[in-house]
């Protein structure tokens, strides 16, 4: 006992404090560990704070402090009148607002491209909330009711037939063409070497064409008895609509389990004659607003939803193309989704405006609006080609060979099992895609269209507002208007992913 | 009483059935005679069309256009224009300033882009959040508005050449474009030219064998005092032998506008700051993407090998960042050299404005025209996949060995 005593230490007096250590929590700290806790990154702080307060500082004070916000023309915004350096001239947007949202589109008829952005907004809605049922049906609506409608809407104008006379005028168009090659071969066997060859496939040719003739005879024979009728759209609606029900019930499964095709497709017609009753398309429709006078958001709008209605199918069978087992249709698919992705947009739309119409048949001419779409349509379609060939290569083999163990042909172990996995793994890509699709719609201001872009550049030259705020102030709310669109969209791109992962989150 | 084995049924049906149809047999070979058919009968009805329509507007098909006078002038020309000479040489000088831009725009998108990544990877919150205001905000404008506000606000608002801001007295900016002092050669300039040439190739020597020397015996060889000294020393003792090499001519204000130096157009200033700034933020978002898919442990365990902080990052975090970087970073450059189209929109001379834009209002040659320019730029895009696809076989080949 005493060894210990005597060996061990035993302290009288407490040890002094030691200083606190270095603060790390709460705002102090925040501010000691994030911004100031080493030299390099102290200069770095005051680097980023000094271009903060040289950027982020006149911006706003060009915007709201300095700027100007009534008056009639350009003489409110000359500092000489105002007193002061005059920043923003919001005035001239005023002045300028229906010009950048509906172009020249006439004033009375405006509601129509109200309803028509309302129409979007509230079809949109429960397209985009998870949380809300009948994403099928609000599908439908969106990527197929809703185009034709908006088109009636904002074009005007009506229908002089229905399903009926198009297909019978579509197949009499194709009848022709065959008919014709047939008989190009055939001039050409009257010179040519290989005569008797041009000869065969020529009369072939021609003699399937004439057999076709014979085989939409009861088809076109009808259209005309229906057109000489007074009622001519009702009448082609009614038989449309009993032809297209039966079909479907048939091949719904009969008296079995067809009557919920049936079913749908009679709701489906219904839908149809309403909407034809009420927009007056029978007879004539609202009145026509031709293309030319379209302009502003409205443009931007239309050619953004028209790309990304269009070019989601183009994807999908190209990306399925490019996968198929069939060599032909594999080489075809690749060759046309990696020219359209090797060359620039605005070749894509010089060649829709210069190139399109010379392939087209001389009668024929295509609106300027609908030469560009189909460029954007072609152009979008090969990207989405990759995205969609993304999501089909996330989906394990085995879901498709279950699929086909289980007896399910091809088209529906693609449309049942594979795609909608598929496409639910790259909606944030499909959603970025949409992205650029809307940045690249400025392009067709390029093409003589006056979409935001053009039409805000178009308004610069005018005298009435020519100030030297005046372009600063036009860039300013363009640039709002686009930001929006785009970061709304890039978050929801955010938010889907992040839903999608939820899985994968701990 | 033994058998005979039974010989293989004739299998030249099922060869066709597998040449032609592909795994899918007769019903595949069916499917692509349909589509054949279709597909020739499309390209029947474009041809023939196309044949009707030129002949009603009186075109003649064929590209003896390219060896007629343009007859119009071009405000940049790399090489010499006069409107005298051919559409070809107009094609000719519109690609080449279609690659200058490119070039020059991916120089300047590839290193703001570093540095924006660098910020926004930065332990320091507000540069970081600089970084990501910066991304945020341009990749949510189109390019377009950005080209166009750059020329038609920002460069028109500056001052005209009289009142032009000065850079340290040699380069002016005025709304006439940007004028900078041009070199012109001297005395010495041949022999300047060969002893910057031998000190280049004498340096690459040099890091050959100090690298042959480190992975064959292991003998660390400093060769940066000897790399430096060929680069600059060599260069400088030929400047005091033999003169300068070349003397700047400084621009001069000469009544309304500039005399002497080198101008560089409004429209190239504004399309090369868009393009650059635009492909930037794409180009920081993937190299961040680069960096922070290298594991943390790498440093780790490279500083618990006793490498310094730089080596660490020079010799195993960079070069794995750099596999997953690569790809899209070309994929990025192609873009921009696609987008530098979006030039026809202010004027700059590039190869879709002269030549699909003027040349083609010119002649109406539509077909060759957009044919030529749309296969300049796949062919450009052809072949930066061929070159990517190489390197990404590299990679797997060096990954699996």
């Amino acid at each position: 006992m005493t060894d210990i005593a005597s060996s061990s230490f035993v302290r009288h007096d407490l040890v002094g404090e030691r200083p606190a250590p270095v603060k790390t929590t709460g705002l102090i700290g925040w501010v000691r560990t994030r911004l100031f806790n080493s030299p390099t990154n102290i200069l770095l702080t005051i680097l980023g704070a000094l271009l903060l307060w040289f950027t982020i500082v006149p911006s706003v004070k060009f915007l709201m402090v300095d700027a100007v916000w009534s008056g009639n023309d350009r003489t409110a915004c000359l500092t000489e009148n105002a007193g002061f350096a005059v920043g923003a001239c919001w005035p001239y947007i005023q002045a300028k607002l229906p010009q950048l949202i509906y172009g020249f589109y006439p004033e009375a008829e405006r509601w129509r491209v109200n309803l028509t952005f309302i129409l979007s907004a509230v079809l949109l809605v429960p397209l985009l909330v998870p949380r809300l049922p009948a994403k099928g049906l609000s599908a439908g609506l969106f990527f197929f009711a809703f185009p034709v409608v908006a088109f009636f809407l904002l074009r005007g104008g009506g229908i002089a037939g229905f399903g009926l006379s198009w297909t019978a005028g579509l197949l009499q168009l194709f009848d022709e063409s065959i008919i014709g090659a047939g008989q190009v071969l055939l001039n050409l066997s009257k010179t040519s070497a290989i005569a008797p060859l041009l000869w065969v496939i020529g009369s072939l040719i021609v003699l399937i064409g004439t057999a076709i003739h014979w085989l939409i005879f009861p088809l076109t024979w009808l259209r005309d008895l229906i057109q000489a009728s007074g009622q001519s759209v009702w009448a082609d609606f009614a038989i449309t609509a009993v032809v297209v029900s039966l079909i479907a019930f048939i091949l719904g499964g009969g008296l079995r389990t067809g009557w919920r095709a049936l079913a749908s497709s009679i709701v489906t017609f219904i839908a149809m004659a309403i909407v034809i009753k009420l927009m007056g398309l029978d007879h004539g429709g609202l009145p026509i607003v031709t293309t030319n006078l379209w302009g502003g958001l409205l443009v931007t709008l239309v050619v953004s939803v028209t790309g990304i209605v269009t070019s989601l199918p183009i994807g999908i069978a190209l990306a399925l193309g490019r996968r198929s087992t069939i060599p032909l249709i594999r080489i075809f698919s690749i060759a046309f989704i990696e020219f359209w992705r090797g060359v620039p947009l605005i070749t894509v739309l010089f060649f829709a405006t210069y190139m399109l119409p010379l392939f087209l048949p001389g009668n024929f001419t295509v609106d300027g609006l609908v030469r560009a779409l189909i460029g954007i349509a072609l152009f979008t379609g090969a990207y989405q080609a990759e995205n969609v060939r993304g999501g089909l290569a996330a989906i394990p083999r085995g879901q498709g060979e279950a699929a086909a163990a289980l007896g399910l042909s091809w088209w529906k172990t693609t449309s049942l099992v594979v795609l909608p996995q598929a496409l639910r793994h790259v909606i944030p890509n499909l959603v970025n895609s949409f992205i650029s699709l809307f940045k690249d719609t400025s392009l067709v201001s390029i093409v003589a269209l006056f979409d935001l872009l053009g039409s805000l550049r178009a308004s610069f030259s005018d005298p009435k507002w020519s100030t030297p705020s005046t372009a600063f102030t036009g860039f300013a709310f363009a640039g709002i208007i686009y930001f929006i669109f785009c970061f709304g969209m890039s978050r929801y791109s955010l938010f889907v992913e992040h839903r999608l992962n939820a899985h994968r989150r701990n | 009483m033994s058998t005979e084995a039974r010989k293989p049924p004739a299998q030249i049906a099922l060869k066709i059935r597998r040449i032609l149809g592909g795994k899918t047999g007769w019903n595949g070979v069916a499917v692509q005679f349909a589509f054949a058919a279709v597909l020739g009968w499309i390209a029947y009805e474009i041809v023939s069309n196309t044949r009707a329509n030129l002949e009603n507007q009186h075109i003649a098909a064929g590209f003896g256009f390219l060896r007629n006078n343009a007859g119009f002038d071009v405000n940049q020309t790399l090489i010499s224009y006069t409107g005298s000479d051919t559409f070809l040489r107009v094609f000719v000088v519109g690609l080449l300033n279609t690659l200058v831009v490119s070039v020059v725009g991916i120089f300047f998108a590839t290193v703001i882009g570093f540095v924006i990544a660098l910020c926004r990877l930065s332990p320091n919150w507000l540069l970081s959040r600089i970084g990501e205001l910066y991304v945020e905000v341009i990749r949510n404008l189109p390019l377009l508005f950005q080209i166009l506000f750059w020329y038609l606000a920002v460069l028109a608002a500056l001052p005209n050449p009289r009142q032009s801001i000065s850079l340290l007295g040699i380069a002016f900016v005025s709304n006439r474009g940007l004028v900078i002092p041009r070199p012109i050669g001297e005395g010495g300039f041949e022999a300047f030219l060969a002893v910057l040439a031998f000190g280049i190739v004498a340096a690459l020597a040099l890091r050959f064998y100090s690298r042959r020397a480190l992975f064959q015996r292991g003998q660390v060889i400093r060769i940066w005092p000897y790399v430096l000294g060929l680069l600059f020393g060599l260069p400088l003792v030929t400047m005091a032998l033999f003169g300068l090499p070349f003397s700047f001519e400084v621009p001069q204000l000469k009544g309304f506008n500039f005399a002497g130096g080198s101008r560089i157009i409004p429209e190239f200033v504004a399309l090369t700051l868009a393009l650059s700034t635009y492909t930037a933020a794409f180009i920081a978002e993937i190299v961040r993407a680069g960096i922070l898919s290298v594991h943390k442990g790498q440093m780790e365990a490279g500083s618990s090998l006793g490498l310094s902080r730089g080596t660490t990052l020079r010799l195993i975090v960079v070069p794995q960042a750099m596999r997953v970087i690569v790809p899209p970073l070309t994929n990025q450059y192609l873009n921009l050299t696609k987008n530098s189209s979006l030039a026809v929109a202010i004027g700059y001379p590039d190869l879709v404005s002269v030549f699909a834009g003027t040349s083609l209002s010119q002649t109406g040659q539509a077909i060759e025209i957009i044919a030529m320019t749309m296969g300049v730029y796949l062919l450009i895009s052809l072949l930066t996949s061929a070159i990517m696809s190489v390197y990404g076989w590299r990679v797997s080949r060096s990954l699996g060995a």
